[in-house]
Parts: structure tokens; C-alpha cells; sequence
């Protein structure tokens, strides 16, 4: 076949059945993937509620309850079972991190003991700041925070004057972001209490 | 005041596009020979970046979100990006043909940049406001001018070293910019406010 | 049959995208602190360049020669989009650790390259085994150099550790070690290329 001569006409035509074609393909694409992507955000979310807070029998996304903690928004999702309160996840973030924002999901149990926790997003330093999510699980030393209380343990890296838990390596910003998040997760839990019971 | 200025650190210093970003690097291995050009290049970069970002963020804010159509972003960003290179092309050739000669050579190049695609998606996920958005774009074309200035410094002197035959060219260049990398992540976990 | 061999087996090798032609440097660079990682964008690279080199040989004479740079952009912008819906869909871990090098996947200098140098002049097979060859080859350079730097940086090779992590030099895993590990296995191409 012949290569069409590049007159105005048909250089105009030609393009626009290329962007045409690939609008339309483009469509058909993002229809069939629309669904699946939603529900991919939904997925993350639920799972990691279910990952850290105590078995629950309700809707803890129905539920949620929002805040404001040193002017950081954080979210409650209280955990229910038989109409009790269990405890929660809780999501928020802090700004403090050594390379911007570090979120997390905290979990914890009705006392206000930390069950477990997720770092839903984080962008430290690869190979330091990074290893935040084994290492604040790991029982060597005092760097776990699982199973302890931010009332009566002091939640900040024992390099700071009275922290309690082990801070990570060479990412001693990291660390302190990571257990304000914490910090203040717990704050927005116990606000949630107060706010229930009144 | 304090966001600004944060982000023209953050974006000349901290996250440098070429050390940190891994952007703009075909430019910075190609046009890094001679001081001259790297300049050249730089301010064609900034000039392209500059009104690519901020035509990118109105397209983005007025045309897509509107619309629905975020999903249309790199292929509207890319067209913008051609488009708008060979209308300064065409433009600068008839009113300023000096600056035209001293970085016309240069834009041709520029589509294919991928520092000037970066720039405008990570304008859109880092949800900057329009002021916020072009003081990004003229500072990251500063951190990408400055790169490749002192990488050019650095590589015309290299010409004169003796090298192992195979380390000649672009091995020993890319050695360099690890090094200069290393310098620039001296930078890192500086805060500001 | 010789004749698509060499097709194939030019872009794999002798003119391999990044060790020879040093193309793609960014996506090269910005992604290869793992071996996964690499291995990951150089698939997702491949194959938008198979599709891309297809389309672009199908309607080649359709195309009018000066229109033809934009004609190719908004294919290969195309296909970028398409691969970018299909991971957000099913593989969002991937869209997090590649994060904006898939709609950088545009800009790579290799797509528009192989679409200007052989899929507009050349039959549909044959481009065809050019995109899958360089391809192959891109995928195989991103896969080393992420092999090299994971293992020098954590001892550990697509997760598997070879040497405890406290050996490991972090700096490979870091912004420098992308250029100093490219630079040397460069050079050591430059070297096994020059004696044979």
C-alpha cells in the first residue's frame, strides 16, 4: 500500500481517527477497570482495619468518627462486639517524617493497649526509615509497641528523655514520626470514648 | 511565605530531580559536555517546564476533574507538552529569533524529557494550588539547570583525564553523578518550618 | 527465518536499549532498587512497546509522514494509560513501588525510538520480534542492574537472602547507588564488548 501524501486533509483525518480510536478504546478500558479499582481502595482500607483492631461484629467504616489531633486529622473506626466497644483502628498521619508524610493504621484494644499497626503509606528512606513496619513489631530490645499502653508506657524513642521504646537504627526521625502517630492515634481514640460516653 | 519557600528548597536541594528523582536524565547524560550548552539546555528546560506545569494544572483543575476524565491525564499531558514546544518553537523563530538561535537547537529534545511530564503528573498528585504549582515548576528547572551545570563542569575536565579505554564516555560520567548524587543527599532531612 | 532471529536477538544483545544504545535512563535509574522492581518495569516497559510497535506497523501507511510524531506519541500514550488502569486494577502494590515511572513509560525514548526506527518502515512480525526483542533486552538490563543493587545494598536477591542485611551496603539501595552501579556494569559491557 501506498504511504498517504501528507496534505492538510488527509494529516487531519488521519490524526483524528488515530485519537478517536484510542479515545474510544481508552472508554472501554477505564469502564471495565473502574469497578475493580474502586473496590481495590475499599479492599486496602477493610483489610487493614480487620489486620489491627480486635474482632468486631459491626461496621467499623459505617461507624467512624473523625478528629482533629495537634491540627492533623485522624479517623476512629470503633470495633464492636455484641454492642460492646473492643477498641478500634485508628488512621491518621504525621507531617514529621524524614521525607514527608508516614500513615498509619493503629489498632487498639478497649483499654487503649496497642494491638497491632499497619503503615499504610510512607515514603523514608529506603532501607531505614523503610523498616518501620517489622521493626516497631519485633520483641528484641524494647523496640515492639504491641501490647503496651501509651498510658503507661512512654510512647518516644529512648534516645528522647523518658522514651520507652527503641528507636530504628540510623532513622531516628522516622522512629519519632512513627510513635507520634501513635501518640496521637491513641489521643483520637480516647477522645472517641469521652465523646460516646457523654 | 513558608510553604514557598519550602518548596523551592525542597525542590532545587532536597529532592534534586536528576539526583534524587531519577528525572531529565537522558538530557543531563546528553547535553552535559560543555558548560555553554548545559545552560542553554537548562533555560530552555525551565522555560518548557514553567508554562507546561501551569497549562498542565488548568487543564487538569478546569477540564479533567470537571469532567470526570482523570484517567486521560499522561495522554492530554504529553499532546500539551508536544504542542506547547513547537508553538514556542514557532513562536520564538518569529519574534526573538536571538533566543531562538542561542536555545532552538534544544527544544526539539524537550517532548521526550521526562522531567517535564514529571513535573506536571507530580504537581497533580502532591495537590499543589496554581501559585504553589509554578513556584515547583520554576524551582525543580533550577535544581535540573544547576545539576547540569556542575555536571558539565565536572565532565569537561574529565576529558582530559586518562581513563581505562571501556570507562570512557558515559561509565565514568554516571560514576560522577553518583558521587555528585552523594553530595546532594547531604540535603536530606533538612526541614524547613 | 535467519533474517527474524537477528531481529529478535538485536535488541537482546548488541544493541541492547541501555547497555549500548544508553537509552531509557531514567526508568532505568528510578526503578531498579530491586531486582523485583525491575524485573516488574521492564515487563510493564515490554509490553507496551509490543503493542505499541503492532499498532504503529499496522496503520503505517495511513499515517501522513508529518503528522507521524504525534500519530505515534498518542498510541504509545495510549497503550501507557491502558497498562496504568490494569495495575491500578489488579496490582496496586505494583502502582506503589513503580509509582510515577508507569505514566513516564511515555516519555521513554525507547518506545518512540523503535516506532520511528523500524515499526513505520517495517512488517507486522517483524516488529513484532523488535519490540519483544528490545523488550526482552530492557527487561534483562533492569533486571541485573536491580539484582546488583539489592544484593550489594541487603544481601538479599528478589527477597532471598544470600548474606545477612547488616553486610549490605544501603548506599546501593539509595539515589547514588543507581548511578555507580550503572556506570560499572557499563563499563564492564564496554569491556566484554570490545575484546570479543
Amino acid at each position: 500500500m501506498k504511504k498517504l501524501a501528507s496534505t492538510l486533509p488527509n494529516m487531519i483525518l488521519s490524526l483524528g481517527i488515530i485519537t478517536i480510536a484510542s479515545g474510544a478504546l481508552l472508554g472501554w478500558v477505564y469502564s471495565i477497570t473502574k469497578e475493580p479499582i474502586a473496590l481495590q481502595a475499599a479492599a486496602q482500607q477493610q483489610a487493614a482495619i480487620a489486620e489491627v483492631a480486635p474482632a468486631f461484629d459491626n461496621n467499623p467504616e459505617a461507624d467512624k468518627w473523625e478528629t482533629e489531633i495537634n491540627g492533623v486529622p485522624f479517623t476512629v473506626y470503633p470495633a464492636y462486639d455484641d454492642g460492646k466497644l473492643v477498641g478500634a483502628a485508628v488512621k491518621g498521619s504525621s507531617m514529621n517524617g524524614f521525607a514527608g508524610e508516614i500513615t498509619v493504621m493503629c489498632g487498639f484494644e478497649a483499654d487503649g493497649t496497642v494491638k497491632d499497626y499497619r503503615v499504610l503509606q510512607q515514603a523514608e528512606t529506603p532501607g531505614l526509615g523503610t523498616k518501620m513496619e517489622p521493626w516497631f513489631r519485633d520483641p528484641a530490645g524494647a523496640r515492639s509497641v504491641i501490647g503496651k499502653n501509651p498510658a503507661s508506657t512512654s510512647f518516644f524513642v529512648t534516645k528522647d528523655s523518658g522514651g520507652e521504646i527503641d528507636g530504628i537504627t540510623a532513622a531516628t526521625i522516622s522512629s519519632r514520626a512513627f510513635l507520634e502517630t501513635m501518640r496521637n492515634a491513641y489521643e483520637a481514640y480516647r477522645n472517641y470514648e469521652k465523646n460516646k460516653s457523654n | 511565605m513558608l510553604t514557598y519557600i519550602s518548596i523551592i528548597i525542597t525542590a532545587i536541594f532536597i529532592n534534586n530531580i536528576v539526583f534524587s528523582q531519577f528525572l531529565g536524565i537522558c538530557p543531563f547524560l546528553g547535553v552535559s559536555k560543555k558548560t555553554s550548552s548545559a545552560l542553554g539546555m537548562g533555560a530552555a528546560v525551565t522555560f518548557v517546564i514553567t508554562i507546561a506545569t501551569v497549562v498542565a494544572w488548568l487543564l487538569q483543575t478546569y477540564v479533567l476533574n470537571p469532567l470526570g476524565l482523570q484517567f486521560l491525564q499522561t495522554i492530554v499531558f504529553i499532546l500539551v507538552i508536544a504542542f506547547l514546544v513547537q508553538l514556542l518553537e514557532i513562536v520564538m523563530k518569529k519574534t526573538v529569533p536571538s533566543l531562538y538561535q542561542a536555545l532552538g537547537v534544544f527544544l526539539p529534545l524537550i517532548t521526550t524529557n521526562c522531567a517535564v511530564l514529571g513535573v506536571a503528573i507530580l504537581v497533580i498528585q502532591k495537590g499543589y494550588n496554581l501559585m504553589e504549582a509554578l513556584t515547583y515548576g520554576i524551582s525543580t528547572s533550577i535544581g535540573f539547570t544547576l545539576a547540569l551545570w556542575i555536571f558539565a563542569g565536572i565532565r569537561e575536565q574529565l576529558e582530559l583525564m586518562p581513563l581505562p579505554r571501556a570507562m570512557k564516555g558515559v561509565p565514568i560520567a554516571l560514576i560522577c553523578a553518583g558521587i555528585l548524587a552523594m553530595a546532594f543527599m547531604g540535603f536530606s532531612g533538612i526541614k524547613i518550618g | 527465518m535467519k533474517r527474524y532471529w537477528n531481529i529478535f536477538y538485536n535488541g537482546i544483545i548488541p544493541s541492547n536499549p541501555v547497555f549500548v544504545l544508553l537509552l531509557g535512563m531514567c526508568a532505568t535509574l528510578g526503578t531498579t532498587s530491586s531486582a523485583y522492581n525491575g524485573l516488574m518495569m521492564g515487563i510493564a516497559t515490554a509490553a507496551v512497546l509490543i503493542c505499541s510497535n503492532v499498532v504503529i506497523s499496522l496503520i503505517k501507511s495511513l499515517v501522513p509522514d508529518k503528522v507521524r510524531i504525534p500519530a505515534f506519541i498518542v498510541i504509545i500514550a495510549s497503550f501507557v494509560t491502558i497498562l496504568q488502569l490494569a495495575v491500578n486494577a489488579w496490582l496496586p502494590a505494583l502502582n506503589a513501588s513503580l509509582g510515577i515511572f508507569i505514566p513516564l513509560i511515555v516519555v521513554n525514548c525507547i518506545l518512540l525510538g523503535r516506532a520511528e526506527a523500524f515499526a513505520s518502515k517495517n512488517s507486522l512480525f517483524a516488529s513484532f520480534l523488535d519490540g519483544a526483542g528490545c523488550g526482552i533486552g530492557f527487561t534483562f538490563a533492569l533486571v541485573l542492574l536491580g539484582g546488583t543493587r539489592e544484593i550489594l545494598g541487603t544481601g538479599k536477591i528478589f527477597g532471598l537472602t544470600i548474606f545477612p542485611e547488616d553486610y549490605g551496603m544501603l548506599l546501593f539501595v539509595l539515589a547514588p547507588g543507581a548511578f555507580l552501579a550503572l556506570g560499572y556494569l557499563i563499563a564492564i559491557v564496554n569491556k566484554i564488548r570490545k575484546t570479543c
